[in-house]
């Protein structure tokens, strides 16, 4: 059997006596778009953190695309192929949108930290940036400073340094924050176009973009998995109705953001 | 080759500014000959490479270093030492190449110390560059044998083969030649590597390192190398003061030289590549020409800085900057009423202000000696009665009055020529 893209086996995590995550496993295939959802404080962005290497593991273990990363520091995870993307918006401010995208494809191309090279010599990495600027619709934007860019533009941007790189496995922590609907119905088509072949892991509060774009959905509730499932199997389930959809999807829209540590 | 080459449009404004500086730098010593003239512009060039490698840090990097006179320092005695051997005849080595190895010993200090300092990040690093900063000072006065303790370390710079059969560095032109040179070289060496994946890298690393990280990127790595070619730079900067003064001391390495370019850096401007090379200009009018005025210099520097640091935060640069969208609309003569009323409100308040401070420190330092009465801008003033501090009150006030006047009209003018160029823009 092929590995899988991304494999977590009873990954545990505690902040002092408090258990944040309390033994999550769990087997992503290469190509799923897979969505992670659950009530606030259920531990979703604490799930990213200790996947991307942002927080180091309290036990188990994660798996990508077969090889042991557990441990491994974000910088050398993202080598390996994982990327990710932040709910609060986390871009380089002073650099112009173009510098962004730029900056996101220095080290897939291999420039390293090059000081010997010239970066507007570098056809490839501007033609890459280019790109990824037209995927993402910022190429009317290309040189404006990114600070100055408006709510979802930098979403649009965050997603943008996000995929820049080429990774195969790419986390998205709630890509639709805070967005109106025009704006989240715009972000799903981005998502979609943007990692076609990829493998997708999301944290989503909205429900109608979960349900339009995962494969499979994980219920994270309290740090345990309750279920892993396609989803209408999942809207069917009694255990996720109790737990979280009951009150959630009547309302269709998380309002709020993820309260976790 | 030639792919890279057909994508890099050639941009005539930068061959301009390029052969401007070149021409300026070889032009100077025309208008400037005196001796005194001479030495201020080569103490000048040296502190720009200075400060441009410190922007290297923090306009560039955000890191914010309060040891960075270690580097120039090490560099300069290690320069020193290497020029006295070259004047014993037991090394063979010309002295125009001289600010290199001044520069590899910056570097090597650089993999050395950075080292440490760059393990942190934000205000830890600030703080073990002061500790390393301490450190160094330190040493310079435990270790006499390297050091040259309280003394120093003398030097002769017209040693070795004459250049050409001709320079010698004993004339001061020739060496404000050489820092000329060695000045030009390290600006575009500088300007270049800010158009590197490393230089651009560093902005990213300054801008949000978090991020960096999950870009491929250890920010730990970048600010280390980031140190090292910085600590280069200095190293060059450090043994051309050394030809230049033919001493280096423990005040090369101290703190209050590491804090003299910060100062500098920042009035000049760190978000701007130029904005050190202002500074180091300021710096060469405040600590040389301003110090041999008036004892109040350090005072003036003081004020100067905590205002610049309170209203004009990019620094010199910065604010003409500023004034760029104007010049590109030609619109900028239409600020100059304005402009001009803050200047005159800002010198009458300088006025007042200087006359003060004057005042004061011949009162506290002088009056006692020789009598109360003192000579100021050409009057006869009695410092001990009142009607001098009155009359510079009033004088103050109406200086205060116009500034607050001056305020209003640029803010006015600014926002109306500004918005007209906006609005213009949109259409």
């Amino acid at each position: 059997m092929s590995a899988a893209a991304l494999e977590l086996a009873d990954v545990r995590k505690a902040f002092g006596k408090t258990a944040i995550i309390r033994g999550v496993s769990l087997a992503i295939p290469p190509g799923e778009r897979h969505a992670i959802i659950g009530p606030n404080g259920a531990g979703k962005s604490t799930l990213f953190n200790l996947v991307s290497g942002r927080f180091g593991l309290s036990s188990g273990s994660i798996r990508l695309k077969g090889e042991d990363v557990t441990g491994l520091k974000p910088f050398e995870i993202n080598r390996k192929g994982l990327s990710r993307s932040f709910q609060i918006t986390n871009i380089f401010h002073n650099l112009t949108v173009f510098e962004n995208i730029r900056c996101a494809v220095l080290w897939p191309l291999g420039y390293k930290y090059s000081f010997w090279h010239a970066l507007n010599g570098l056809r490839d990495a501007r033609e890459r940036a280019d790109e990824i600027l037209e995927l993402i619709g910022l190429k009317g934007r290309r040189q404006v400073k990114a600070g100055l860019l408006t709510y979802a533009e930098q979403r649009a941007l965050e997603i943008g340094i996000t995929i820049a790189g080429g990774a195969e496995v790419i986390l998205l922590d709630e890509p639709t924050a805070g967005m109106s609907r025009s704006e989240s119905d715009h972000a799903v088509e981005l998502i979609r176009k943007v990692t076609a072949g990829k493998t997708l892991v999301m944290v989503e509060h909205d429900m109608s973009v979960v349900f339009g774009l995962a494969d499979r959905i994980s219920v994270l509730v309290y740090g345990e998995i309750i279920a892993t499932d396609t989803p209408q199997n999942i809207r069917a389930n009694r255990a996720v109705q109790e737990a979280y959809l009951g009150t959630s999807v009547s309302h269709g829209h998380g309002d709020e953001g993820d309260g976790d540590a | 080759m030639s792919t890279t080459v057909r994508f890099t449009p050639l941009n005539p404004a930068r061959w301009v500014i390029w052969s401007g500086f070149a021409l300026v730098l070889i032009a100077l010593p025309l208008a400037f000959h005196q001796g005194f003239a001479l030495t201020l512009m080569c103490q000048i060039g040296t502190i720009m490479i200075f400060s441009l490698s410190f922007n290297m840090l923090l306009g560039q990097a955000g890191m914010l270093s309060f040891g960075h006179a270690v580097y120039s320092g090490l560099g300069a005695y290690i320069a020193v030492h290497v020029l006295n051997m070259i004047d014993k005849g037991t090394l063979m080595f010309p002295v125009t190449l001289l600010p290199l190895v001044g520069g590899l010993a910056g570097a090597f200090f650089g993999v050395l110390f950075g080292y440490v300092t760059t393990k942190k990040s934000g205000t830890p690093f600030a703080m073990i560059t002061l500790g390393i900063g301490e450190l160094v000072g330190a040493m310079a006065l435990m270790f006499p044998d390297f050091f040259g303790g309280e003394g120093g370390v003398s030097t002769n710079r017209v040693a070795g083969k004459a250049l050409l059969g001709l320079i010698t560095y004993g004339p001061q032109i020739q060496v404000y030649y050489l820092v000329a040179a060695w000045l030009f070289i390290c600006t575009a060496a500088m300007y270049a590597y800010t158009q590197t994946p490393l230089g651009r890298i560093a902005n990213a690393v300054r801008d949000n390192p978090e991020r960096a990280e999950f870009i491929g990127y250890e920010t730990q790595r970048v600010r280390y190398l980031v140190l090292i070619i910085s600590g280069f730079f200095a190293g060059v900067s450090g043994a051309l003061g050394a030809i230049n003064f033919e001493i280096v001391s423990s005040e090369n390495v101290s703190a209050i030289r590491s804090g003299t370019v910060l100062l500098f850096t920042f009035i000049g401007g760190v978000g701007f590549f130029f904005g050190p090379m202002i500074g180091a200009v300021l710096f060469g009018l405040f600590i040389v020409v301003l110090a041999t005025i008036t004892k109040a210099w350090l005072l003036y520097l003081g004020l100067f800085f905590v205002l610049m640091v309170m209203y004009c935060p990019g620094g010199i640069a910065g604010l003409i900057m500023m004034q760029m969208p104007l010049l590109r609309a030609r619109r900028f003569k239409e600020m100059l009423p304005s402009y001009a009323l803050g200047v005159a409100a800002a010198a009458v308040l300088l006025l007042a202000l200087s006359a003060a401070a004057e005042m004061l420190y011949y009162h506290a330092l002088e009056a006692s000696a020789s009598g109360p009465t003192m000579v100021l801008f050409g009057m006869n003033v009695n410092v001990a009665s009142f009607t001098p501090w009155l009359v510079l009150l009033a004088i103050a006030g109406a200086g205060f009055a116009l500034l607050g006047l001056a305020r209003r009209k640029v803010t006015e003018c600014w926002n109306r020529v500004m918005g007209e160029i906006m609005a213009g823009g949109l259409q």
